[in-house]
């Protein structure tokens, strides 16, 4: 197939033959990260200020590992919650009747406002402003009351002060998320027969989710740091559980490293999950984002040598449409 | 099918539709009578609302005056006490789900196989079993020239793929009539007959079509009849054989003047 062609001075030219170029800039620079890491892990293994040995020690100590539970929980029900609520005050704010809109806005102007700490301690001292909560024929007789007091412990108040503050935030996402789907594709399943609720569970929310997973995905691990603030009306969290520690032993650095492990350990793992479900959700959309080469490796790094991807099967059909073409408007 | 167009019932029909967008006057106006089996093309220079027409006939925009009739069911509205006012969503969605559309950016479903996209209608709206509904789509792309893409994804398949896709997607509920807006007009020019095609041999199906196009040799063989739009209003209407033989307004006679002059750009010129 190949019939290498000849330069000027009678070489004759393949390129699958080309050394790979010298990049001085690229020594330089890799050599400078090299030498700032290095310095941080001696920093780590060297000072004994650090005490790794207390780490180690309390890492999987009862008291920490039911701090990390109760943190992993308020975590998850904070954000199951919040994305169910954001996505119904999201769907508020785009509905077309305007008193709907009017209270989902305002939802949202309230609860992404207050700090969420404040939040936090006004639903633990709700029953200071509410004594009773009533359930009933509104200005007419009572059909439920309880005591504010039993209802709200710090576990319920936690929940509902970080999933309304998680609910404003996610429904924000899901809202932009939202209008990145082309109106077309509404039309199409309104054309159809699609029902409104329809159209937005089977066409427009699956489609939405390839631009809300990835700020769903900070939002996940804000959450997750988030649940420290819970330590203020005294919820077993996995940061108050290590104050609990300390404040006996006075091991303070240790223990907040043991918390610090904890919390990366657990945020990796949420951005690794995290990737493989924007993989998902990103199916049928670009078939390049999986096949294409990989770069940044040490080699490529300093040579710019990028491993030749896999020739694609078939002839490239669909990727070049050009749809502005019949766009006058 | 000419033959039989006088005796033929009138499945879709517009009465002095009219519409506004703020200020536009987009639909000024328009009557529009559609007989059963009928391939009605509408015409007209960029603006002139041929789209706009479309798509209240689908109920995808409201509209401020006229009336519209499915089969001699007031859409959108319904008689009560005397006087009318709009129909329930359920009702509109019902009445939507006689009519097909196809869309000149095919709006196929990108999150869903070829298969899904034609089988989700019949399916979740329709009532259809599922293996019925698969037969069906896998019989109608069959027809379409794509048996063999019932698995890709859209963004796969070329542009003129796609619009075959959509089409298939538009028949398999056995729609009364099926609206066609500009379905070749983001197609690159060597994919434009491929979906020609394909509406051709539907429309020799018998199945009532509503097309908008700017391609006048499909309008000239395939049409029953011809609309002429221009400023939101119908200029001029007739069987397809006298509408480019002997047109009889001036508007409509200097519109297809410039098509002969092989200019498909002179439909950018407002009339
Ligand atoms: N959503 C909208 N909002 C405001 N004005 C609109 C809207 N849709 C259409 N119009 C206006 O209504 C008029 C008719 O537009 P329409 O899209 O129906 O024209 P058309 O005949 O389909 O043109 P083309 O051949 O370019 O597709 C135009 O003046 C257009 O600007
Ligand atoms: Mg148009």
């Amino acid at each position: 197939m190949t019939t290498p062609s000849s330069t000027s001075a009678g070489l004759t030219v393949d390129v699958a033959n080309a050394r790979p170029r010298f990049r001085p800039w690229r020594v330089v620079g890799g050599t400078i990260i090299a030498i700032i890491l290095l310095q941080v892990v001696v920093f780590l293994v060297t000072n004994e200020r650090l005490e790794w040995d207390v780490v180690a020690q309390y890492l999987f100590d009862p008291t920490v590992l039911s701090g990390l539970a109760m943190t992993i929980f308020l975590t998850i029900v904070g954000m199951v919650i919040g994305s169910v609520l954001g996505t119904v005050i999201a769907a508020g704010q785009l509905s077309d009747f305007a008193p709907v809109r009017w209270i989902c806005q305002l939802y949202v102007g309230i609860f992404r406002g207050i700090p969420p700490l404040v939040q936090l301690i006004f639903w633990f001292n709700l029953a200071y402003l509410v004594p009773r909560i009533t359930i009933g024929v509104p200005f007419g007789p009572e059909l439920y009351s309880w005591s504010a007091n039993d209802l709200i412990s710090p576990l319920t108040a936690a929940i509902i002060g970080l999933s309304l503050h998680e609910g404003a935030y996610m429904s924000e996402i899901v809202r932009s998320g939202i209008l990145a789907v082309d109106p077309g594709q509404r039309d199409a399943a309104k054309a159809m027969g699609f029902s409104g609720r329809q159209t937005f569970m089977r066409v427009v929310l699956p489609q939405s989710m390839r631009v809300i997973i990835p700020p769903t995905g900070s939002q996940f691990i804000a959450l997750l740091k988030g649940t420290s603030l819970v330590s203020v009306i005294a919820m077993g969290d996995l940061l108050h559980s290590v104050q609990v520690i300390y404040n006996r032993t006075y091991q303070v650095v240790p223990l907040l490293l043991v918390a610090v492990v904890w919390y990366l350990f657990v945020v990796t793992l949420l951005t690794m999950g995290q990737r493989r479900i924007e993989r998902y959700f990103g199916r049928g959309y670009d078939r390049a984002a999986t096949t294409a080469p990989r770069t940044g490796s040490i080699r490529t790094m300093l040579t710019g040598a990028v491993p030749l991807p896999e020739p694609a099967g078939g002839r490239g059909v669909g990727r070049g449409r050009r749809t502005t073409k019949g766009d006058r408007r | 099918m000419s033959a039989s167009n006088t005796e033929s019932r009138t499945v879709l029909e517009a009465l002095g539709v009219t519409k506004r967008f703020g200020e536009t006057l987009a639909l000024d106006g328009v009557d529009l009578s559609v007989s059963e089996g009928d391939v009605v093309a509408i015409l007209g220079p960029s603006g002139s609302g041929k789209s706009t027409l479309v798509r209240c006939l689908h109920q995808l925009e409201s509209i401020d005056g006229g009336a519209m009739y499915l089969d001699g069911e007031l859409l959108g509205f319904e008689e009560h006490r005397g006087g009318i006012r709009p129909r329930s969503d359920r009702q509109i969605e019902r009445q939507r789900r006689q009519m097909g559309m196809v869309f000149q950016q095919f709006n196929l479903f990108p999150h869903w196989s070829v298969l899904r996209n034609i089988t989700e209608a019949p399916v979740k709206v329709h009532g259809v079993p599922m293996a019925e509904a698969r037969a069906r789509a896998l019989e109608l792309l069959d027809r379409v020239g794509l048996a063999d893409k019932a698995d890709a994804h859209p963004r796969q398949l070329s542009g003129g793929q796609q619009q075959r896709v959509a089409i298939a997607r538009a028949v398999a509920p056995n729609p009364r009539v099926i609206l066609f807006d500009e379905p070749t007009s983001a197609l690159d020019p060597e994919l434009v007959d491929e979906v020609l095609a394909v509406m051709k041999s539907l429309a020799s199906t018998g199945i009532t079509m509503v097309v908008v196009t700017h391609e006048m040799a499909f309008a000239r063989e395939v049409a029953d009849r011809c609309v002429f739009m221009a400023g939101g209003r119908v200029i001029e209407e007739g069987a397809s054989a006298e509408f480019f033989t002997q047109p009889r307004t001036e508007r409509l006679r200097s519109f297809l003047s410039r098509y002969s002059e092989g200019q498909r750009e002179g439909e950018e010129v407002q009339a």
